[in-house]
């Protein structure tokens, strides 16, 4: 990655200044253009390297105390199609393919559901478990009981892997 | 506590907006409200905690990070001695019990994978218990995150 790259990503690292022109205020600070600036920001949302201008949202704050990490063994065939219409149901905060590892492990589709209540979770799940694309597919729930660490993180990123960011 | 109107935001900040000269503006019309109270609505859920980020996501992985969820089957006699020693790791982050056989989950964050893989012996040494590695393959997209 180049150098104006890299010190417009430092510079947006902490989140955008709360302006009506934040982009003309980071440019300012790293000797930019307001329009160099949001050019390299749009080329990165093309890139991937930024995944979306958007808020990392407390779950537990707004009382979305629950989640489940729930995984499904979904045919190879299947798990692109499957994974895309879980990725877009109620709830589901996270969607990931992961290997299996077996026989201790035989998932490799992965979503996280958070709600308000275990209830709330498990009907959720109960509705997933129902829907066509689902029918039928082993699967195993896995409630969360205590989280340990949360570590904040070198980069804004809003999940690394799937342990989610606050529940 | 939200109003219906912090909800509406929340919900539209979550899907993401566009880059652009007045973007506090342009989400606002989304759901009719005028750029200074977007401003003053975002600000306030960031001082009280509701939010914890608003600006770019980036997906760390393109910037060079190397990451893994992991998974232990931990004899409940030992949970908290290992959880000591695993959460005593730089490298781990998000440290979660869970109700299953493997029943520790954590995410393992570093510089390169080649760090991922030494943190991963590490830790079996450490404990001398197996660590499953279960690095993503594929991450689908994600509608709206949460209905607030």
């Amino acid at each position: 990655m180049n150098h104006p790259n890299q010190v417009l990503i430092g510079a947006v690292q902490e989140g955008l200044p709360l302006t009506p022109r934040p982009y003309l205020e980071i440019g300012q600070r790293i000797g930019m253009s307001e329009a160099e600036t949001i050019r390299l920001i749009d080329d990165h949302l093309r890139d991937g390297v930024i995944k979306r201008i958007g808020v990392i949202v407390r779950h537990h704050e707004l009382g979305f105390c629950e989640n489940a990490m729930v995984v499904w063994d979904v045919p190879d065939a299947r798990v692109d199609q499957v994974g895309e219409w879980l990725g877009d149901q109620p709830g589901v905060t996270l969607c990931y393919r992961r290997p299996r590892r077996p026989p201790h492990w035989p998932y490799n589709l992965f979503c996280m559901i958070h709600g308000r209540s275990r209830d709330a979770v498990s009907h959720r799940i109960h509705a997933l478990k129902q829907a066509p694309a689902l029918a039928g597919i082993p699967h195993a729930v896995l409630f969360s009981r205590r989280r340990f660490k949360q570590r904040g993180a070198r980069y804004a990123f809003d999940d690394a892997e799937g342990g989610n960011s606050d529940a | 506590m939200l109003d219906a109107t912090d909800r509406a935001l929340v919900n539209l900040l979550q899907d993401g907006i566009a880059v652009c000269e007045r973007p506090f503006a342009d989400a606002g019309a989304e759901i009719g409200l005028d750029e200074e109270e977007v401003i003053a609505r975002v600000r306030a859920m960031l001082d009280c905690g509701v939010l914890t980020r608003f600006g770019p996501m980036f997906d760390a992985e393109r910037l060079g990070g190397a990451f893994t969820l992991c998974a232990m089957r931990v004899p409940r006699e030992r949970f908290e001695e290992i959880t000591h020693i695993v959460n005593a790791f730089d490298e781990v982050a998000h440290n979660y019990e869970r109700e299953y056989e493997l029943n520790m989950w954590f995410v393992i964050g570093a510089e390169s994978h080649e760090h991922v893989t030494e943190t991963i012996d590490a830790i079996e040494l450490a404990t001398g218990l197996d660590v499953v590695n279960l690095p993503k393959l594929e991450e689908f997209y994600v509608g709206l995150k949460l209905e607030v």
